[in-house]
């Protein structure tokens, strides 16, 4: 015994026999139990507890229950005659020997039972656990336990004050769903001690935390009737790891790890007591199923004939078990390696729990299991098989489903980065920083940049649902649209790799259905399956849409619902929901003619509908500004990008890590106000802009504007980390959006920034000029006096000859059609009929 | 030499796991050993040597891509069994081996639990024939410590497993090499022919899962036990470790007790695919305990490897030649390229472009190039052959409405047999993809069509290749060089277009090229190798006097005519005198080197605008 475990030696009972591999990692050793009393490193004479006399390792199961073995499978045998259910999930374990901790284990061979004096603290077997004090320190967890700042959404309606668990077992009494979740972390906070054994012996600490919550629920709710005993599910192990890390150190202790589903098995029925009936007399016997083996009696106990026990299926005892893959989540993973995948195994209630495509939290235990030897063979391979038996799901984006708002994000900062991200908000440049590190190797276009941080940002969300409106859109759309070759592609691209939730698509190659959401058969089990496109994968992301002209206009159409309304409506197949998609959509386009005609407006550049128009706040331009200074600049800045080294690039900008944390942080903890002088700034704002049109008789802002205004100012207070939006953030919000519609919005024709080119489609110049076009061409055709009909052809060419400005083909329809819509004439092919 | 190759790891049964330094200076040993000169290349490599004639357990080599990585596994590190002669318990170590000796104690204390993980390799991807050929012939130099004797008739695969038939049928692209010499040797490392032109109704039996179609060479399962995140996906390594050949990993065929499946789920819980896919048979499938792995720059056997004094030695001798070898090798591809000495000085370019570096997601350094009117017939074909010639990895795709709307071109994770689906864009770094437009009809692209027309979008302008993990993508950087050929504008992004401009018109093109090609002595051909390779490793720096007098040229150049020159052109122009300047030898960029470069861009514009106005469509 001189090596440094001191566990015991040599004949290992069947507690968890074959189930796991011994690692370096000693049973009862763990580096935090220095409060064991020491261990003794006598010689291995006096002996432990009666339950290790068993001294073959595969001997056949024990059928008798020793004195001191604690039978886990059935902690308070029929309490008010309530079932027990097997748990699977915690494995073989259902006798676990106890062993004295004065005393020392034998070695291998011919163990001696001898029986200690007494005050000998009797433990499970491997572990330090005493089932006493244990079930003790559980029971007190239970009764005492208050968490006065619990924000978990699961505690809603309990009162904080009280024990939160005996709230929930009062739950347990009403509802009758005898199952118990609890939070690690509250059992790490109360005993620290208990919280280590839970962790490192769970296959023995649950079934006695079972024991302990079944005795107090039945003491104080004697008369509820379960279906079965309560079963504890903790859940939340702090030892959260992602899959990457998981070591032979974490077999059979209890883990919690993330990760996405990617396939499920159908259902396993796992015989878990078999029934064999004697051929001769009829005689039957039940035979448990031991560490995955049944052992056939040999001989009839009752006609003691030999082999004529036979196996009846359907009263054998089985339990549901279901396998399922679980991947690990693409945000864990290091660049340029392939995903992990663990297989995982659900039981009884758990069974079809999670679907494939859930991003779920799996809390349970790390097993490995050896290659079976085969027989025939003399050599076997020597790896494990690894697997992970769940006890507790939840999935992580289970919020996002029921529409319970928040970012489900569980990003965790430490302290010294939530420091470093404060004291760069508290710079009074923030806003210019982070401006100009985003996209660095784009040159310039400070505006844009702006804007799409403040779209990163976004605003803050409010809900008036109760007013009937409905939810309020705090995302921000933007519209690039430019030359080619301006990197707007490149813009969208960095976009899409900033966030975490980005989808990048192209308008050439998305259809509706890629955008939305389609329904598939799944080969298999021949389900129908809904499949989200980027739009709803975009969730409280961003939507990064490519060659937004070229999408065709049932793809666009769909945009019109997502951009205001922020949902996503589907009836196909049968299937009929509504789906969030809640996305800020990021969208460039190029000019129709290729390249961008400054002698027409916006809209007639990109040929866009204006009702799509419309729904983006911010609409820029992206043109080549055409100026020396500017080409300085830009062949310095790209010079620069080909050959200065790394680290002076990185000098000169914020880290992109830093840059997306600090956008999650905002995101998550902001959410700004607006106070009282920056609504009234922003009342003014709108005025003003009303007040610009109104002197050419022309509108030049409607609510959907001033809503912009509130989201920018909203979000360039998060950038601040200010929970106020104050005066500064409202000039802010009302410059961008000037700059933006100074691009966008200025009529050609004029020279005036127009609204209503974004929002009709049209100038308001454009529109009377029309107007005055189709008074010219009635008069022309009353001046002819009673014609019933004329020709197409000699009309225009009339009209034309007539009026002093040039009149087009396009003009000279529109006034057609609207006269048509007066109800004056018609037109059918070439004639044209008075009415 | 012995001790290569009959080197056992079985660590004394007095070593337990209490002394673990044992097996850092193993690995100490072995890596000394072959830093020392030329001892790697008295190993046998799994690329040259038929897996049969090599010993079980003796220490390989493997040239080769990772194309997958596989969950990592736990094994026994040590374990305990009973000697059968001496009834005596004994450890043993379970390190770089796959079985234990049957008798495990699987409860004893002692036993200590490791972890490792399987990466499953190919041979790299559309390496070129010569390049095979000359590694082969340098390991062939050394006496083959193992029973091979190349001029051996050798027995065909099939008398040993018939499986190897299921390789991915060949495509009906052949494989010429008109290099005739050594070609008699070279069959000995390959499968029969007629086995690979047998039509496999198997194949679906066992897929070895080639990026490429039509590759063959021995996959291989390499477990590795250190730096496990030192290795990415894709990369090009040289595998140094112990062959595992064991019957008994072979689980195939293996009839399973049913009553057994039901008592132990933890078999059944691998599908069939799955358990073809990570337990193949180890005689078609080859296991690898990695000791150590260099990851490859290159893969030019004609290059010395390793970033050793040897090396550097190697490039100061060669920088004196480069100018000339350059002006030879300008003059060969110009005969090849019809007498286009423009064209050629641009594949040149591009032959040697490589993504040095990258500024958040723009990479830096592509130079995709666009060889516009191209000769139609069979043209393309023999360029193809010709490029091939020149560099150690490169791959045709001809761009057929059928192969674009049935090839798979991204890898996608197969989530039955729990691995990645290799395809087309899984490619080492620096391989030469060749799309041939000119394959190109009129026609419906279905919608995987317009994936792997997008994926090829991508891979042009971001140098990424987004792999398909079905619930979500993800995306791997990749450097592949990529030369469109078409005969008009390619509908493909491109960094550069160059229209070819004929001058002569060969009546028999075939006859032309290969006169060209035969032209060329072997050395000639391996210079201009040997050039390409190392012009693309070099540094490359900027004074700031030139950076200065970038600026103002830009400047000036917008003055005249703001129109025409925009930052795409910078972007462009940039690169063009970077890998000017480096195809030159000079590692910094001069006045001159400016100049010049901005007087080839100047001719290609031309060309362009005047094909523009010729055409009038063109965009």
């Amino acid at each position: 015994m001189s090596s440094p475990t001191s566990t015991p030696v040599g004949s290992k009972p069947s507690s968890d026999g074959l189930a796991s591999p011994p690692s370096q990692r000693r049973r009862g050793q763990d580096s935090s139990n220095g409060d064991l009393p020491a261990m003794p490193t006598s010689p291995a004479t006096d002996i432990a507890s009666p339950a290790v006399h068993d001294t073959s390792l595969f001997s056949s199961p024990r059928r008798s229950v020793l004195p001191s073995e604690v039978d886990m499978s059935s902690p308070l045998i029929g309490v008010r005659g309530t079932p027990v259910r097997q748990r699977p999930d915690l494995g073989s374990a259902r006798k676990a020997p106890q062993v004295d901790l004065h005393t020392e284990l034998p070695s291998a061979d011919g163990a001696v039972a001898s029986e200690q004096a007494a005050g000998q603290k009797l433990v499970i077997w491997g572990t330090d656990v005493n089932v006493g004090t244990c079930k003790e320190k559980f029971q007190r967890f239970l009764q005492r336990f208050i968490d006065p700042t619990s924000n978990e959404d699961e505690n809603a309606g309990l009162d904080l004050n009280e024990p939160l668990y005996m709230q929930k077992l009062e739950e347990i009494s009403v509802i009758g769903e005898p199952v118990l979740n609890v939070n690690c972390s509250h059992v790490q906070s109360f005993d620290a001690d208990l919280y280590r054994q839970l962790i490192s012996y769970p296959q023995e600490v649950i079934p006695t935390f079972d024991m302990a919550v079944n005795e107090l629920f039945f003491e104080r709710f004697p008369d509820s009737i379960l279906e079965h005993q309560i079963q504890v599910r903790p859940y939340n192990a702090l030892k959260t790891r992602n899959m990457r890390s998981l070591n032979p150190e974490d077999i059979d202790q209890m883990i919690t790890i993330s990760g996405m589903v990617i396939r499920t098995s159908q259902l396993i029925p796992e015989m878990q007591e078999a029934f064999f009936q004697c051929q001769v007399c009829a005689f039957s016997t039940r035979v448990e199923v031991d560490r995955g083996r049944i052992a056939e009696p040999a001989v009839c106990r009752n006609c003691n004939t030999t082999h004529s026990l036979a196996l009846i299926h359907n009263r054998s005892a089985f339990s549901d078990k279901q396998m399922i893959k679980v991947q690990e989540s693409p945000d864990d993973m290091p660049a340029g390696q392939t995903p992990h995948t663990t297989i995982v195994y659900a039981h009884n209630d758990l069974v079809d729990k999670v679907q494939p495509g859930d991003r779920i939290n799996i809390t349970g235990i790390y097993r490995a299991v050896p290659m079976r030897e085969n027989p025939r063979q003399s050599t076997v391979k020597s790896v494990y098989k690894t697997h992970i038996d769940v006890i507790h799901f939840r999935k992580t984006d289970e919020k996002r489903l029921h529409g319970l708002d928040e970012d489900s994000d569980q990003k965790l900062f430490t302290e010294e980065r939530v420091q470093t991200l404060k004291e760069l908000a508290a710079k009074p440049d923030v806003y210019e920083r982070l401006s100009s590190a985003l996209a660095p190797s784009i040159y310039e276009q400070e505006d844009i940049k702006k804007g799409i941080l403040l779209q990163l940002f976004g605003g803050t969300r409010k809900d008036f649902s109760q007013t009937g409106r409905g939810n309020f859109r705090a995302e921000v759309n933007i519209l690039l649209c430019g030359d080619p070759g301006t990197s707007k592609s490149q813009l969208l691209q960095y976009v899409f790799n900033l966030v975490p939730r980005g989808q990048y698509t192209s308008g050439k190659g998305s259809s509706a259905v890629g955008l939305t959401a389609y329904v598939m058969k799944d080969p298999e089990t021949k389900q129908l399956v809904l499949q989200t496109g980027a739009l709803v994968l975009s969730d409280n992301g961003i939507c990064c849409i490519d060659e937004f002209d070229k999408m065709s206009d049932s793809t666009r159409s769909v945009l019109h619902e997502v951009m205001e309304q922020q949902t996503l409506s589907i009836a196909k197949a049968g299937i009929i929901c509504q789906l969030n998609a809640r996305t800020s959509v990021l969208a460039a386009a190029n000019p129709v003619e290729s390249q961008w005609n400054p002698k027409k407006t916006t809209i007639e550049n990109i040929q866009l509908p204006h009702t799509l128009l419309s729904r983006f706040d911010l609409i820029f331009l992206m043109l080549d500004p055409q100026d020396e200074a500017y080409d300085r600049r830009l062949a310095h800045h790209l010079v620069a990008l080909y050959y200065q080294s790394e680290e002076q690039i990185e000098e000169e900008f914020l880290d992109m890590a830093v840059l997306k944390d600090y956008i999650a942080y905002a995101r998550t903890y902001i959410n700004p106000r607006l106070n009282e002088e920056a609504s009234q700034a922003l009342i003014e704002a709108y005025v003003d802009m009303r007040k610009i049109g109104s002197g050419r008789g022309m509108v030049s802002a409607y609510p959907r504007q001033l809503e912009s205004l509130i989201r920018l100012a909203e979000a360039h207070a998060k950038v601040r980390f200010s929970d106020k939006v104050e005066t500064v953030d409202v000039e802010e919000a009302k410059r961008l959006h000037r700059e933006a519609l100074k691009q966008s919005a200025t009529d050609p024709r004029t020279g005036f920034v127009d609204i209503s080119i974004l929002t009709t489609g049209m100038s308001a110049t454009a529109r009377k000029r029309k107007e005055e076009v189709a008074q010219a061409l009635k008069k022309m055709i009353q001046s002819r006096g009673k014609t019933p009909a004329m020709k197409y052809q000699q009309l225009f060419d009339d009209l034309r000859g007539q009026s002093e400005a040039a009149i087009t083909k396009d003009m000279f329809e529109e006034a057609l059609r609207a006269l048509a819509d007066e109800d004056y004439l018609t037109v059918t092919g070439k004639t044209v009929r008075l009415l | 030499m012995r001790m290569w190759f009959v080197c056992r790891f079985c660590c004394p049964a007095a070593q337990s796991n209490s002394n673990p330094e044992w097996e850092a200076k193993v690995l100490e040993y072995f890596k000394g050993q072959l830093r020392e000169k030329e001892s790697h290349s008295w190993v046998p490599s799994l690329n040259d040597v038929p897996l049969h004639y090599l010993k079980p357990n003796s220490l390989v080599k493997f040239r080769c891509l990772v194309q997958d990585m596989f969950d990592p596994e736990f094994y026994m590190g040590v374990y305990e069994t009973v000697d059968p002669s001496t009834k005596a318990n004994v450890l043993r170590c379970g390190k770089y081996k796959d079985v234990t000796e049957c008798g495990v104690d699987l409860n004893s204390r002692n036993t200590v639990t490791a972890e490792r993980q399987t990466f499953y390799c190919v041979p790299i991807p559309g390496e070129s024939p010569w390049a095979k050929e000359i590694s082969f012939l340098s390991a062939a130099r050394v006496v083959p410590s193992t029973s091979y004797v190349p001029s051996r008739q050798k027995r065909s695969y099939e008398e040993d497993d018939d499986d190897m038939d299921t390789q991915p049928q060949k495509q009906r692209e052949p494989h010429t090499e008109p290099h005739g010499n050594g070609d008699s040797k070279r069959q000995e490392t390959e499968a029969p022919s007629s086995q690979t032109t047998a039509p496999s109704d198997c194949s679906s039996h066992l897929d070895l899962n080639f990026p490429l179609p039509g590759e063959r060479g021995p996959a291989c399962l390499v477990k590795v036990y250190e730096g496990l995140d030192s290795f990415k996906l894709n990369d090009t390594l040289e595998i140094y470790g112990i062959l595992s050949v064991n019957p008994v990993l072979t689980v195939l065929g293996e009839e399973k007790d049913p009553s057994l499946l039901l008592l132990n789920p933890t078999e059944s819980m691998e599908t069939p695919e799955e358990q073809r896919a990570h337990d193949p048979p180890a005689s078609l499938v080859p296991r690898l305990h990695m000791l150590y792995a260099r990851p490859l720059q290159h893969n030019n056997p004609l290059l010395p490897s390793a970033p050793t004094e040897d090396q550097s030695a190697f490039v100061s001798s060669f920088l004196v030649e480069m100018a000339s070898v350059r002006a030879e090798l300008l003059a060969y591809l110009t005969h090849v390229l019809l007498g286009d000495g423009l064209a050629a000085e641009y594949l040149l370019l591009h032959l040697i472009s490589n993504v040095y570096t990258r500024r958040d997601v723009l990479p830096l350094g592509k130079f995709t190039l666009n060889l516009s009117g191209c000769p139609l017939n069979s043209y393309t074909e023999r360029l193809y052959q010709i490029v091939q010639q020149l560099v150690p990895c490169s791959y045709r795709l001809s761009m057929s409405l059928h192969t674009m709307n049935s090839m798979r071109l991204v890898p996608k994770k197969d989530y039955v047999a729990n691995r990645l689906v290799s395809g087309a864009l899984q490619l080492a770094r620096n391989t030469s993809l060749f799309l041939d437009e000119t394959q190109l009809e009129q026609g419906q692209l279905d919608s995987s069509g317009v994936r792997n027309i997008t994926a090829l979008g991508n891979l042009i302008s971001w140098q990424k290749v987004d792999y398909d993990f079905s619930y979500h993508q993800m995306e791997f950087p990749c450097n592949i060089n990529v030369l469109v050929t078409s005969e008009g504008r390619s509908l493909l992004p491109s960094d550069c277009q160059v229209p070819l401009q004929p001058q002569v018109t060969p009546p028999n093109m075939e006859e032309y090229l290969t006169t060209i090609h035969m032209a060329q002595f072997t050395s000639q051909i391996n210079k201009f190798r040997v050039y390409l390779s190392l012009a693309r490793t070099l540094d490359y720096s900027i004074s700031d006097e030139v950076t200065k007098a970038v600026e103002d040229d830009f400047v000036d150049m917008r003055k005249d005519d703001p129109q025409s020159v925009t930052a795409e052109d910078l972007h462009r122009m940039l690169v063009v005198a970077r890998l000017l300047s480096l195809s030159l030898g000079q590692t910094t960029l001069s006045r001159d080197g400016w100049m010049r470069a901005k007087h080839i861009d100047m001719l290609r514009r031309s060309r362009t605008e005047q094909q523009k106005s010729l055409n009038g469509n063109e965009p």
